[in-house]
């Protein structure tokens, strides 16, 4: 009876109630937002660099080489001798170190060439099929496995470069060897070959292509004037578009490819011994053209930079939250002397004073609650939005089902703080009311 | 059954109100007349516990309600003391029918909603149960109020000047309501009132 008339009582003045829920809907909903992307994005970044203490790459912004080589969102800084990178990566200080080699994308997806220590890295299995063994074959990340539907023995071409649209390398198709487990991370995105399809892929391309397309020396990607000459295989008939499965192409390379030369993209390193944590920045930086930068680091330096525009966004909602519970106070304060007939008239038919109280306060936490529950789903709709385009142009994903607990939790404890303390003053006006004194005036 | 002994009042230093005693069997009903000023009001007020005598003593039935606690006497009142006022209140978010209910509810923890029911039709209300008090008129209210004072069957009617913004013909209707249904139900009736018209209607009467 006393929630049917505290909702009955709130919703009599709807275009009150209206607006307190709407403000409080709209904080919620933003700091619930928020939260979530906070969470799910530190998390994703966080997962990411389990197992890597150190990145070697060329010279650069570390910050850069961070989010290209272990998130694979950004441009790479340049490349590094292969030559002169197997020197630190066979240091004895180094528990395992996966070499990069970025090339070539299939419809958005990076192909990266390395090792299977790669697919260990992450903790991902080849599911279905097996792992790449020989150039040109490739192992298929979950998400990408789904969302393209792809197959194993399936057959494509990739783009040259990181675009879309890159030129296609229509010399040789990859060949789906294997597909990967899902992890929840970046691996999830990509498309794995061994370091010498990346090799041979350019070798060839850059006898072909470099004649009709003079210019494209984007840094990252491998232009290698290779010492043997590929043009043989480049001679492929024309095949249809990027993606179509075709049955010739078994003839691609079985020749070993010379080292020699070389150059990769990137090294993660995992150190044995903590030391080389401390002492290799300095020392790569000094007597070598590379650079290694820590991903821990330069991690918290971005989570340090876009937090002061969380933070701001946040104290931006809290601020709305407390318009609402004024919103609420005005609200319940001016209905008050209207409702206090109502007050002394339900204290005449045997309501407690104790009654009262908890009948205002229940009005405010009811407003709060629902604003609460709102704002939850609302914020949840937009972090959905985000996602979808956060997909489409990073292949980062939020879950717009996930809760953080802790978190979301104070927020409540928030919200209902707002409505205890909105609806405080006129609950104990209530509670206080002289009813004879407010029937003999009647 | 309601009692009075000695009582007396004061809302301040200079104003001071000794009132009569008062006895009313159950089934009777008693008219307290008086001008402006002379505390009618803060009688009725006294009797049904709204407000606490300076001295003397109140029974209504076999409680002394002085002696009660101020959650016990809310209790006492919602359960025993019907009271029709000169201006209904209603809760207005809520139905006719939804206000009658409440006032079982608060008074029992029961809703008794058949009962309410019965009430209204028998005040003449059954076309307006589900409408907001807000859209009945003023002879309307006063009746429904009467029903929301009789729902948890009182030992003591108590009205406060409830016919005086009626026309005759409703004034006495009401008068008839009151005094019918407290007989009915076997509660003591008190009005309070200066309205010269129902002066007739009640033999027993009291001035202030």
């Amino acid at each position: 009876m006393i929630t049917k008339l505290a909702w009955k009582n709130i919703w009599y003045k709807p275009l009150n109630t209206l607006l307190s829920v709407i403000l409080l809907t709209a904080s919620v909903a933003i700091i619930s937002l928020l939260i979530l992307l906070q969470e799910q994005f530190e998390k994703q970044f966080s997962s990411n660099i389990d197992g890597v203490d150190l990145v070697i790459g060329a010279k650069g912004s570390p910050l850069q080489l961070i989010l290209s080589s272990v998130y694979q969102v950004d441009a790479p800084t340049g490349n590094i001798s292969y030559d002169e990178a197997k020197i630190w990566m066979k240091h004895p200080f180094v528990k395992t170190a996966i070499p990069l080699a970025f090339g070539d994308n299939y419809r958005g997806f990076k192909i990266v060439g390395t090792t299977p220590d790669y697919l260990e890295k992450y903790t991902a299995k080849v599911e279905t099929g097996k792992i790449f063994s020989r150039n040109f074959e490739v192992v298929i990340g979950s998400e990408i496995a789904k969302k393209l539907n792809i197959k194993e023995g399936d057959k494509f071409f990739g783009s040259h470069g990181d675009a879309e649209e890159g030129e296609v390398h229509e010399e040789f198709a990859y060949v789906v060897s294997g597909i990967a487990s899902p992890t929840g991370k970046v691996i999830d995105n990509l498309i794995l070959s061994n370091i010498q399809s990346v090799w041979a892929m350019h070798d060839s391309h850059d006898h072909e292509a470099h004649s009709e397309n003079p210019e494209h020396g984007e840094e990252g990607h491998i232009h290698e004037d290779g010492e043997e000459g590929h043009q043989a295989h480049a001679q492929n008939p024309q095949h249809g578009e990027e993606g179509h499965v075709h049955e010739e192409g078994e003839e691609h390379h079985h020749e070993e490819i010379s080292e020699e030369g070389k150059e990769i993209t990137a090294v993660l390193i995992k150190f044995k011994n903590k030391m080389g944590f401390v002492l290799w920045p300095r020392l790569i930086a000094q007597n070598t053209d590379m650079q290694a930068a820590s991903p821990a680091v330069e991690i918290n330096r971005l989570f340090s930079l876009f937090g002061i525009g969380l933070q701001a966004l946040q104290y931006l909602a809290y601020g709305i939250m407390l318009i609402s519970g004024i919103s609420i106070f005005i609200a319940l304060y001016n209905t008050l002397k209207e409702r206090k007939y109502e007050f002394a008239l339900m204290r005449v038919s045997g309501a407690s004073r104790l009654q009262l109280l908890g009948l205002v306060l229940f009005e405010s936490l009811l407003l709060c609650i629902t604003g609460f529950i709102l704002g939850t789903i609302v914020g949840r709709v937009g972090l959905w939005l985000i996602s979808s385009t956060t997909e489409q142009e990073y292949k980062m994903a939020f879950d717009p089902f996930a809760f953080a607990v802790e978190k979301e939790g104070v927020l409540f404890i928030v919200t209902i703080f707002v409505g205890v303390i909105a609806a405080l003053i006129p609950a104990i006006k209530a509670y206080r009311l002289n009813i004879s004194k407010t029937l003999a005036n009647a | 059954m309601i009692q009075t002994q000695n009582i007396t009042f004061s809302y301040a230093e200079k104003v001071n109100f000794v009132f009569p005693d008062i006895r009313t069997e159950n089934g009777e009903a008693l008219l307290i007349t008086g001008g402006s000023g002379k505390g009618k009001t803060t009688l009725l007020h006294l009797l049904g516990g709204l407000l606490r005598p300076k001295s003397g003593s109140i029974k209504v039935g076999e409680t002394e309600i002085g002696s009660l606690s101020e959650k016990q006497l809310d209790r006492f009142r919602g359960k025993n003391i019907g009271l029709v006022l000169q201006q209904s209140h209603f809760v207005e978010a809520l139905s006719v029918l939804e206000n009658v209910v409440l006032a079982s509810w608060l008074a029992t923890g029961k809703e008794a909603e058949e009962k309410a029911k019965s009430l209204l039709k028998q005040l003449d209300l059954e076309d307006q149960m589900y409408k907001l008090a807000s859209q009945l008129s003023i002879g309307q209210q006063q009746r429904v109020s009467i029903a929301r004072a009789l729902i948890n069957e009182p030992k003591l009617l108590l009205a406060d000047e409830p016919t005086s913004s009626l026309d005759d013909e409703n004034a006495l209707k009401v008068a008839d309501l009151l005094s019918d249904l407290s007989k009915e139900y076997n509660a003591s009736l008190i009005i309070v009132t200066h309205d010269q018209r129902l002066k007739d209607r009640f033999p027993h009467q009291i001035s202030l």
